[in-house]
């Protein structure tokens, strides 16, 4: 027996090998840890540059949309309201679109391989760069628009989300490139919850004589709400925080209006144009809204996160 | 007549008709984007190529010629070169602590929800952050804008992508491969070096390029990070300073009212989308190839 | 400390080459009052139990008895499953394995295991029985040890003239002595095998059967096994575990070592009605 194990020369694993083995994985620790150190580095961090606008002008900067580098008054209001505004019709116009999409490739309306070429090229429409959008939605989007905005106002510039006259950017036009860039997130959500929703379900339902769009709005889609909801709130994050393509297209006004037809502004907006040149108190103004924004970002995705946890078991 | 037959004038067989219709509708307005931003581009970014566009320098405001985009390209390859080296360590280590050392107690459930908190984390938050820490501190050798934060600002959008799919691919694995490594009297480090992340190489290594193209796109965190250069890059001190990438290129010259500039612009965005679609497609495909073929 | 204890280690080792020369058989891993519990969930309670060495030793009993949980716990396989714990001593070569001290690594090198799947390596055959000796730092012909591996496990005609291909090339049965012939290479000093023959057909079944009474020269052998006659063709001794309700596994059942014994006392005059009961085919 003792030759045998003579021929393993590391039968013995003392010195080097345990430790590597120790160090190995306090490593991968510490390197997890970093998750934590960052998110954690950048609420301080936002925060604490915050600090001295928010002590100045307190809660008071949520609602006043002065924004003045002269006379130092900052306000964010016009910002969080274009934020606001843009990210909830955008995911309103998104949910029918992306749902009904997910819908229609997850059941059997066109053979197999024709639903993965559409959800294949959803799939690709949601790694196009933001700023590829943006230029598009610049030259192509918005004089293709024009004549239809001029439409809106006249017919229905009653309603004063379409009070103001249009001009060339502006608030509408952030809106439906916000919905080109959340269709591919609600969908694909959609779809692999659809997927998931069990066979047996759907049998049910048709073995006692329901039709196939009967099945889908009483039994498969309630089924599958709680992801589709984790779907939105995912979208409406990306929405909130989405920063180029807005940029590009809203016009870039802090005057605040009711209309979507006038120029407008985001959170993210105001962060892209003006902290590159930004000093003084300024920074600071800039460093609380983008602290507003982050912490509605992370409220929507803690959301989102919570129900998927809470509903993912449901099924199984 | 027998009742089993369809009934063409049914209400219900009506909504059905018009239900399914209506989800037809919105799957051709879901593709529709995608086949006219990249046919426009394609015909509108295809028709600016030439030599120059790779090896010139872009002119300033102004010129009749736009010169070229070569600083951009390379900044852009430089960039993200930067944000790789530092997410994949940082990643698959943090990875691979979550999947194969962490025991679902406290911390990594902490980890795993920081990671999707994360990865929901506006990108211009990224470039916000960076810049306070970074930018503005002058803590790398004094520099303050430079590739290298936007860089860093890069890699923290790229991070959480990285461990997620580190973190699954190494959960695919069977349980019986490291049973029977260990089984063996390997070491965990062993077990997992020559073993486990082997077997899910191609995995992780598809999410890592997947990611790698998202993050050659972004823009936000480099606008006041690594900011933009109209120079070449020269040498290894540039850096530190200033750098320019297509995605910025993009941005700043498709508002210039100059044609030339929109000119190279659409160039810029033909670059980028024709590469980040070409990765997107190939690794989906050789990931949906070897799907088939893998066996296990 | 380290140092000392792997003295102690290789001292204990010397006296029991010694004492085998006495023809004296000698138990190699004594199992004392050991109870193992996943979370609050107890498996098994108070087994006591030594396992001869050179022997073939067969853990039988109806399913959820804890046989398989009793067999991992000896090469500290459990370890791997997250709220499992273990009380009472383990003793192999005269120390605890439980002990703080002692690395789980080096424990799994000298007491090597077969598991119930075939789980070859996604590597090619050579490569899955190279890979363990090399890691255990395997110093002599690597070839030479890959062949009389596989000649052990009955597999080297077979598969001679393909050790480049994957593993998985292999049939079922085929695989499983590979496994056989991997754990064989970096000789361990006990081979545990956990219904290796669950997963494979009757002629793989009797050719493994086959491969361990080969293996009973050089090894001890240590297998978990559902089928009652297979027990009794390869193993020298029977371990009879049984599950029974109890009071501290709030309703479940926990297994205990019902008997233990020659695996001709156990078959033909057991001690325990429960045993018997067992034995010829009334539960289970």
């Amino acid at each position: 027996m003792k030759e045998k194990i003579g021929i393993f020369e590391k039968r013995n694993r003392y010195g080097i090998e345990r430790n590597i083995d120790i160090i190995f994985k306090n490593s991968t620790l510490l390197l997890s840890s970093f998750v934590a150190i960052i998110l954690f580095g950048i609420i301080i961090v936002v925060f604490s540059q915050s600090l001295e606008s928010f002590s100045k002008y307190g809660l008071r900067f949520l609602t006043t949309s002065a924004w003045n580098p002269v006379t130092d008054e900052y306000g964010a209001f016009a910002a969080i309201y274009g934020t606001l505004i843009t990210s909830i019709f955008s995911i309103l116009i998104t949910i029918p679109l992306g749902v009904g999409t997910a819908i229609f490739i997850t059941e059997d309306f066109v053979p197999k391989a024709a639903r993965e070429v559409i959800g294949f090229f959803v799939e690709l429409l949601a790694a196009i760069p933001s700023v590829v959008l943006g230029i598009w939605a610049i030259f192509v989007m918005e004089p293709f628009f024009r004549g239809f905005f001029e439409f809106l106002h006249i017919r229905f510039g009653w309603i004063p989300l379409f009070s103001s006259e249009p001009t060339g950017r502006n608030s509408l036009l952030a809106i439906f490139i916000l919905v080109v860039m959340l269709l591919p997130i609600v969908t694909s959500i959609s779809r692999d919850t659809l997927n998931q929703v069990p066979q047996k379900l759907r049998n049910a339902s048709y073995g006692i004589g329901a039709s196939r769009w009967k099945t889908i709005f009483s039994v498969i889609l309630p089924a599958a709400l709680s992801g589709i909801m984790a779907g939105v709130l995912l979208g409406l994050g990306r929405a909130l925080g989405e920063t180029m393509a807005v940029t590009m297209i809203i016009g870039n006004s802090n005057s605040f209006s009711w209309s979507l037809l006038s120029p407008g502004y985001t959170i993210s907006s105001m962060l892209a144009n003006q902290f590159g040149e930004a000093d003084g108190s300024q920074v600071s103004s800039l460093f609380y809204a983008a602290f507003v924004l982050m912490i509605l970002t992370l409220v929507v995705n803690i959301l989102a996160q919570w129900l998927v946890k809470k509903f993912s078991l449901k099924y199984e | 007549m027998n009742s089993l037959f369809y009934k063409n004038k049914s209400k219900r067989g009506i909504t059905d008709k018009f239900l399914t219709g209506l989800s037809s509708i919105c799957a051709v307005i879901a593709i529709l984007p995608l086949i006219l931003v990249v046919s426009y581009i394609l015909f509108k970014g295809g028709t600016q190529l030439n030599l120059d566009l790779f090896l010139l320098e872009p002119n300033p405001a102004g010129y009749a010629d736009p010169g070229g985009i070569n600083p951009a390209l390379v900044g852009t390859l430089i960039i993200t070169s930067i944000a790789t080296l530092i997410a994949i360590p940082v990643g698959v280590g943090g990875g691979i602590y979550l999947a194969e050392y962490s025991k679902g107690g406290a911390f990594s459930r902490f980890i795993r929800f920081g990671v999707n908190v994360l990865s929901g984390v506006p990108s211009i938050i990224a470039g916000v952050f960076i810049y306070a820490l970074i930018v503005s501190t002058r803590i790398i050798f004094g520099s303050t804008y430079s590739g290298l934060a936007g860089g860093i600002a890069l890699s923290i959008l790229m991070l959480p992508s990285v461990i997620k799919t580190t973190d699954e691919g190494l959960k695919l694995v069977p349980n019986e491969l490291r049973q029977a490594s260990l089984g063996v009297g390997a070491s965990m480090y062993t077990t997992i070096l020559m073993i486990t992340l082997p077997a899910a190489f191609r995995s992780i290594a598809t999410g890592v390029i997947l990611g790698i193209a998202r993050a050659a796109g972004e823009t936000a965190p480099l606008i006041f990070t690594a900011l933009f250069s109209y120079y070449y890059v020269a040498g290894f001190d540039d850096l530190f300073y200033e750098m320019g990438s297509l995605s910025v290129l993009i941005y700043n010259f498709a508002l210039e009212p100059y044609d030339a500039q929109n000119k190279l612009a659409w160039a810029a965005s033909f670059i980028l989308v024709l590469s980040i679609l070409s990765v997107n497609i190939f690794a989906r495909l050789v990931s949906a190839i070897t799907n088939k073929t893998k066996r296990i | 400390m380290q140092d000392l204890f792997q003295q102690l280690l290789i001292k204990q080792r010397g006296s029991e080459v010694i004492k085998t020369n006495k023809k004296e058989i000698r138990e190699i891993i004594t199992l004392e009052d050991v109870s193992i519990s996943y979370g609050n969930f107890k498996a098994v309670k108070n087994v006591f139990c030594n396992f001869k060495k050179g022997k073939i030793t067969s853990l039988i009993g109806p399913s959820g008895c804890g046989k398989s949980t009793v067999l991992r716990s000896l090469n500290r396989m459990n370890d791997l499953i997250s709220n499992c714990s273990l009380k009472g001593t383990v003793t192999f070569d005269g120390v605890n394995i439980y002990d703080k001290r002692v690395d789980p690594v080096e424990v799994r090198r000298r007491i090597g295991m077969v598991f119930q799947q075939p789980n070859p390596f996604p590597k090619s055959i050579y490569e899955n029985i190279a890979f363990g000796a090399r890691i255990n730092g395997y110093k002599g012909d690597m070839a030479e040890l890959v062949e009389s591996s596989l000649r052990k496990a009955a597999l080297w005609d077979e598969c001679k003239d393909k050790l480049q291909d994957s593993g998985y090339s292999l049939s079922g049965g085929q695989q499983q002595r590979l496994c056989i012939a991997r754990t064989i290479a970096i000789q361990p000093e006990i081979i545990l095998m956990d219904e290796p023959c669950s997963a494979l057909d009757p002629i793989s079944t009797l050719k493994i059967e086959e491969t361990m009474h080969q293996l009973k020269k050089d090894f001890t052998i240590i297998i978990v096994t559902h089928n009652m006659q297979q027990a009794l063709r390869v193993s020298d001794m029977t371990a009879f575990f049984n599950a029974i309700k109890d009071e501290d596994a709030s309703g479940g059942k926990v297994g205990y070592l019902a008997e233990y014994g020659t695996t001709n006392k156990i078959f033909n005059s057991p001690k325990q009605k429960i045993t018997e009961e067992y034995i010829s085919g009334k539960f289970g």
